[in-house]
């Protein structure tokens, strides 16, 4: 059985590392970005943001004013039992949540969308949100992720059709793109999720999904994906747009695309933005008391991308 | 490739301090700040509620922004970063704020649009400044020395509250408009748009379009 006090305890590390401590693969990204960036603005922005999160270290302070809204990714291994149940372990991460809220501090950002009103927590109704995913792999173990995605813009949903086509595609990556980078609203350079399929809400989670929990440098095991990945972080860095929507070349850190079976007349589609603050936090718990920290929250894996219907012993079976 | 220019700027500037001001310096500010957005202007302008502070003497420079605060129990403040929030949902608010309060600097996200500085600002004799990144949270919470004061957080919340902070060498920012009202955002998109025209080879606009993106009701969409 898993502690829930080990749980909250470590929600409440993980959130603070999360709002704290950029991921070294975002990190290591942007710097490779920040070597080629010749336009003079954008560049000074690229290595003010280097310098930022510096200081956000050396200081324990958020990297940004605007901390994002927390978010829970669980993710339990098949044997996993958790002290109290599943309703303790939400309870946990809600405590966690408003904890470090008041803690780190954050942003209280979280208000009921009529009212305005709110708890200077981040919790409250639906908030913060808490997302499962289960694992074949052995042993009682959970994964806790946490992400703080900020941003009101660089998002947007259509529903585009199979006679769109991949220009159709292209298309409404480089509208949203253009639309959200003007300005620098949508906060790039940024790890960009495209979530194909589906249905609308599926889309918007696959395209959320491959934006926050992917890491920069993973390819898309599907190999026309991944070549479309490739194609799509070229494509965005030519449009001649860089940081704050100065000129430059630095919009697209890195591109992710997930796909989900969709309705066979449609083709649904997603974009997403995880702004130059890709706040993510993961720890992996044990029965046994062990916590291990990361960056890579490993979601997408063959379990997750699952084609058919059974699964036995870690092995895919045929499609047929 | 040059570098821009660095300036230290007072948060109560001279007229020939801002004339001195060129679109894309970087600009460090020295002297009392104070955060005012959508909840406070809608208490002062809407609800003519008294401004609890002395403006402009005590500061001429608005911050678009919520701090990532915490009220202590003891009544002190724990401030970790700040950073800005986009400026151009404010527009409609922001020339009837600056005749009430005096302000100089509007400190945000994104800049407003020319019309906005034209009408508003230039009138005035205030400039835009535009936060870096975004954001420069960390850096731009090591500027602020102390927090001086907290108001309206009873009325609007910690996110909407009046937050008087106390800055030295704060920064950095970008001049974003200048006193002729001049745009920084528009001018690096006038220089960006004639390219775009090679990124969008190759693609095609959706087959369904979008009802409401135009003002013809008649719009067949497809």
């Amino acid at each position: 059985m898993i502690s829930i006090d080990l749980i909250q305890s470590t929600a409440e590390t993980l959130m603070d590392k999360a709002a704290i401590e950029i991921p070294q693969d975002y990190l290591d990204g942007l710097r490779a970005t920040a070597a080629v960036e010749d336009g003079d603005l954008s560049s000074f922005v690229l290595q003010a943001m280097l310098e930022n999160y510096e200081a956000a270290k050396e200081d324990r302070r958020a990297m940004c004013g605007d901390t994002g809204c927390p978010r829970w990714y669980v993710k339990m291994g098949n044997e996993a039992v958790v002290e109290g149940g599943p309703v303790a372990l939400e309870q946990a991460l809600r405590q966690a949540t408003a904890n470090a809220t008041n803690g780190v501090p954050l942003r209280p950002n979280r208000v009921h969308p009529l009212w305005r009103t709110d708890h200077d927590n981040n919790v409250g109704i639906g908030a913060p949100e808490i997302e499962y995913g289960f694992e074949p792999e052995p042993g009682q173990w959970i994964d806790l992720t946490t992400v703080h995605k900020g941003g009101l813009f660089g998002t947007d949903y259509r529903m585009l059709f199979p006679s769109d086509g991949i220009e159709g595609i292209r298309r409404f990556f480089l509208d949203s793109l253009v639309a959200f980078g003007k300005r620098g609203l949508a906060c790039q350079p940024a790890i960009i999720g495209i979530g194909l399929g589906g249905s609308k809400d599926t889309c918007m989670v696959l395209g959320k999904r491959a934006a926050c929990l992917r890491t920069v440098g993973d390819r898309n095991p599907d190999p026309e994906i991944a070549k479309l990945e490739e194609e799509f972080r070229e494509l965005g860095n030519s449009i001649g747009m860089g940081a704050m929507g100065f000129v430059g070349k630095s919009m697209v850190i890195d591109c992710h695309i997930e796909v989900g079976y969709c309705h066979t007349g449609g083709m649904q589609m997603s974009v997403h933005a995880f702004c130059l603050s890709s706040r993510r936090a993961v720890a992996r718990i044990r029965a046994d008391g062990q916590v291990e920290y990361r960056t890579d929250p490993e979601w997408f894996t063959p379990y997750q991308r699952r084609e058919t219907v059974g699964w036995n012993n870690g092995h895919r079976e045929a499609a047929e | 490739m040059s570098a821009p220019r660095k300036i230290a700027l007072s948060t109560t500037p001279t007229p020939e301090a801002l004339a001195e001001l060129r679109l894309g310096d970087v600009v460090y500010l020295d002297g009392t700040i104070y955060t005012a957005r959508e909840g406070v202007y809608m208490r002062a302008l809407e609800k003519n509620a008294n401004i609890p502070m002395e403006l402009p003497a005590e500061s001429a420079a608005n911050f678009h922004c919520s701090p990532a605060a915490t009220i202590n129990g003891d009544g002190s403040f724990t401030l970790g970063a700040v950073t800005a929030t986009a400026s151009f949902r404010f527009a409609k608010w922001i020339g009837p704020w600056m005749e009430r309060s005096g302000a100089k600097l509007i400190i945000g996200k994104g800049g407003m649009s020319s019309a906005d500085y034209k009408r508003d600002f230039v009138p005035n004799g205030a400039i835009y400044l535009t936060t870096v990144g975004y954001g420069t949270g960390a850096l731009l919470g090591r500027g602020v020395q102390a927090v001086k004061a907290v108001h309206w957080n009873e009325e609007l919340g910690l996110a909407q509250a009046m937050w008087v902070l106390e800055c030295s060498g704060m920064g950095p920012f970008i001049v974003a408009s200048d006193l002729d009202g001049n745009c920084l955002f528009e001018r690096e998109n006038a220089k960006i748009a004639p390219g775009l025209a090679a990124a969008y080879e190759g693609t095609r606009p959706a087959v369904l379009k979008r009802y409401g993106e135009t003002d013809d009701r008649t719009d067949e969409v497809i």
